[in-house]
């Protein structure tokens, strides 16, 4: 198990390997499909974004409504390929790491390669465990996007396992041939 | 005939979309510890065991088991000896799904139009299925249905020659294009027969059976069998990071069809498979 606190640097992505468990710490930021259009979007026109991506790690999830006395509700990944023609662009402009779940584009494995940096898994619908890991969520910008508005995140003790990594491992790719069994 | 006030389906839809999204039933949790002793790679038995630490921590928090509380499908088998007073059927659905998705702090995910795609703000409308059947009571079925999983479904108009073989290899082959998306472990509803609107609606309907009940009739429960061993040959297991447990369950219903036809619907269910029903 390898502990990792974001933002990340370059020595951080670079060790990791495809099938390396992690528990992450630190800041991660909330976006999906509504606000990465968004962000591309200014990027196009060259206007600043509502936050610095350089390190940063973007964890795609809309979750439920904080219930009293907690700061944030139910928050697993969702499906991340909805990101794909977004992430390349981001990744450019130092986006560090992603965690969602499900397959990535191979536009997306290559700008990982390229600019170095990482996609994270997380197990999809252990939203109410996840949520435990979750100390302190903030609205950075576009409320107007209800659970698909952009929060700054400060985790602890995440759990995520690296899927696509800087090298081009693929452990969908290596974790399915490992185990199928097709006649 | 038998009066129902509406009022009583609201507050059922009310209490039943909390229940069903922050309690998973115990057929889910069973299988959940059943693969996992069967389950040969080390990743894939932490990945049940993470769902199963999930299911408790939903159920003694009262938080929802997945972020994604879902399209709110409501099936109900209406007695045609009962008589609803006091409104109209969908909106009191309706107003349970509003009054259930405010109270149980659940997400609301419904856009409008899907084109337009502005969030409806409190998760209405629901998906009504409404069935006539005999009797003078009111079954409601609550199945939120989460989108990641209902973006991998598929539906194929096949050839009457290509049979059983070629229900398997479409069953199959979705299950595997499908791969790390829907959240396996999944459990795969296939509709066959009918009419093309009906094999979706059936491949539906195959979800709401509990893990580990087959067909009644022998020749598709051999075929549920056949096909669970099989997409659980592909590999792709719990989360998708590779192991033997990629589906708990196939269930097949099916509907006669036309000479020309031989329609397949494959209806995917995440592992956060949620359904509670009430009879009123």
């Amino acid at each position: 198990m390898i502990r990792l606190t974001a933002p990340l640097t370059d020595a951080d992505v670079e060790r990791l390997r495809a099938g390396d468990r992690v528990l992450l710490s630190g800041f991660v930021y909330t976006a999906r499909d509504a606000a990465h259009a968004r962000l591309v979007e200014l990027i196009e026109k060259g206007e600043p974004l509502p936050f610095d991506l350089s390190g940063q790690i973007i964890y795609f999830v809309g979750p439920t409504p904080a219930p009293p006395g907690r700061p944030i509700g139910s928050a697993g990944p969702t499906t991340s390929y909805r990101m794909d023609p977004y992430s390349p662009v981001l990744v450019a402009h130092g986006l560090k790491g992603m965690i969602g779940k499900g397959k990535r584009s191979d536009e997306v494995k290559e700008a990982l390669r390229r600019h170095k940096a990482v996609y994270f898994g997380a197990v999809g619908g252990a939203a109410a465990l996840i949520s435990k890991r979750i100390l302190s969520a903030e609205i950075v910008a576009y409320e107007d996007l209800g659970p698909e508005a952009i929060r700054r995140l400060e985790v602890k003790d995440f759990p995520a396992v690296v899927v696509n990594d800087a090298h081009g491992g693929d452990l969908y790719e290596e974790g399915r041939k490992r185990y199928a069994r097709e006649g | 005939m038998r009066e129902v006030h509406v009022e009583r389906i609201t507050e059922a839809v009310r209490r039943l979309s909390v229940e069903a999204n922050t309690r998973l039933g115990d057929d889910v949790v069973a299988a959940f510890e059943r693969f996992r002793e069967g389950e040969q790679s080390p990743t894939g038995r932490d990945v049940l065991a993470q769902l199963l630490e999930n299911a408790r921590i939903a159920r003694d928090e009262g938080l929802p088991l997945c972020q994604d509380t879902g399209f709110a499908v409501v099936f109900v088998d209406l007695g045609q000896d009962v008589r609803l007073v006091g409104g109209d059927l969908y909106e009191a659905v309706n107003e349970g799904v509003r009054q259930g998705y405010r109270e149980g702090y659940l997400r609301k995910s419904i856009v409008a139009d899907p084109l337009r795609r502005k969030n409806t703000g409190d998760n209405t409308p629901a998906v009504v299925h409404v069935r006539l059947v005999p009797g003078d009571r009111v079954r409601i079925t609550f199945a939120p249905k989460g989108g990641g999983s209902e973006n991998m479904s598929g539906i194929a108009m096949l050839k009457p020659a290509d049979g059983a073989e070629g229900v398997k290899r479409f069953v199959v082959d979705r299950v595997r294009q499908a791969g790390p998306n829907p959240c396996p472990p999944t459990i795969v509803g296939v509709g066959i027969g009918g009419t093309f609107e009906i094999a979706a609606l059936l491949a539906k309907r195959a979800l709401l059976r509990p893990v580990g009940d087959r067909n009644p009739d022998p020749f598709y429960a051999d075929l549920e069998e056949e096909l669970l061993a099989e997409v659980n040959r592909l590999g792709i297991g719990p989360a998708g990071l590779g192991g033997t447990t990629t589906s708990l369950d196939v269930h097949i219903e099916v509907h006669p069809c036309h000479i020309a036809s031989l329609p397949v619907a494959v209806n995917i269910q995440c592992h956060s498979a949620r359904h509670k029903e009430v009879e009123l």
